[in-house]
């Protein structure tokens, strides 16, 4: 049997790989790369939640159904922004994206 | 120590792995195949957690759909993605350091916390009470999340048209 902190500690290590992706890297599709590790960090404790504490009420696995969809809709929106700013910008770097910047 | 165990500890440290390469690697396809890999990973962990039907959604929904999207991404921005590039910017130390904190506080209070040490008998059928709470309780968020995917994917398609 697989102690339930085991994959909580799992789902902290992927969520902290997510969360430096996200920080440190230039190319705007490596950052969309690190929300998809944390969003599945999160999925992962919510179903090891759902498993070890309240397998009788499914709200731990249908929110993880609600995260999966979502992310789904957050890669194609982001997606598709990045190819606009790529045929406009000619460049996917965020750091080189700074119209708003003043 | 039980074939569940070793089963999760080798999963474990591939998806892992897979993940560090993920966010270090020079290379963004690279990092778009074992973005994959991860997600195959993150699927078997949820088979040890007696949820087969999550893990073909994940299967069918992150590999199939999420990463063929973004290696597509890539391949239309295909120059600037070569891998001499530098793919850090100039934070990223403190990112390292942030997120090594980060876990070690996660890990900490984790270990810290006296969980049940075993699985509860699963009482209810996962799949048959999932298909009956969407169209049960939860039927208003269902119907809310699908209006919110049809609007993303007009929106997406809007925002990367040509005009």
């Amino acid at each position: 049997m697989v102690p339930l902190s085991w994959f909580l500690v799992l789902g902290a290590a992927l969520f902290c790989i997510g969360v430096y992706g996200v920080l440190s890297r230039r190319n705007a599709i490596g950052i969309l790369m690190g929300v998809e590790l944390i969003l599945n960090a999160v999925n992962i404790n919510l179903i090891a939640f759902w498993r070890y504490r309240t397998p009788d009420h499914l709200t731990g696995l249908v929110f993880a159904v609600f995260v999966m969809a979502i992310a789904a809709a957050e890669a194609a929106v982001g997606l598709a922004l990045i190819i606009a700013i790529y045929r406009t910008r000619n460049t996917v770097i965020v750091e080189d994206v700074d119209l708003l910047k003043m | 120590m039980s074939l569940p165990q070793i089963l999760f500890l080798v999963v474990g440290v591939i998806t892992l792995g897979a993940a560090v390469a993920v966010v270090t690697s020079r290379n963004v396809l690279h990092s778009a195949f074992l973005l994959a890999l991860t997600f195959f990973g993150v699927a078997v962990l949820y088979v040890l957690l007696d949820t087969p039907y999550l893990a073909a959604a994940q299967v069918l929904v992150y590999i199939g759909a999420i990463s063929v999207l973004i290696i597509f991404a890539i391949m239309l921005s295909r120059k600037v993605a070569a891998p001499d590039l530098v793919q850090r910017n100039s934070q990223w130390l403190l990112s390292l350091i942030v997120a090594v904190l980060l876990f070690g506080v996660l890990a900490y209070l984790t270990l810290q916390t006296a969980w049940p040490a075993a699985k509860q008998a699963l009482g209810v059928d996962a799949i048959g009470g999932l298909g009956e709470a969407f169209v049960g309780t939860y039927a208003l968020p269902f119907e809310v999340v699908s209006v919110v995917l049809l609007v993303a994917l007009v929106g997406a398609i809007i925002i990367a048209r040509e005009r």
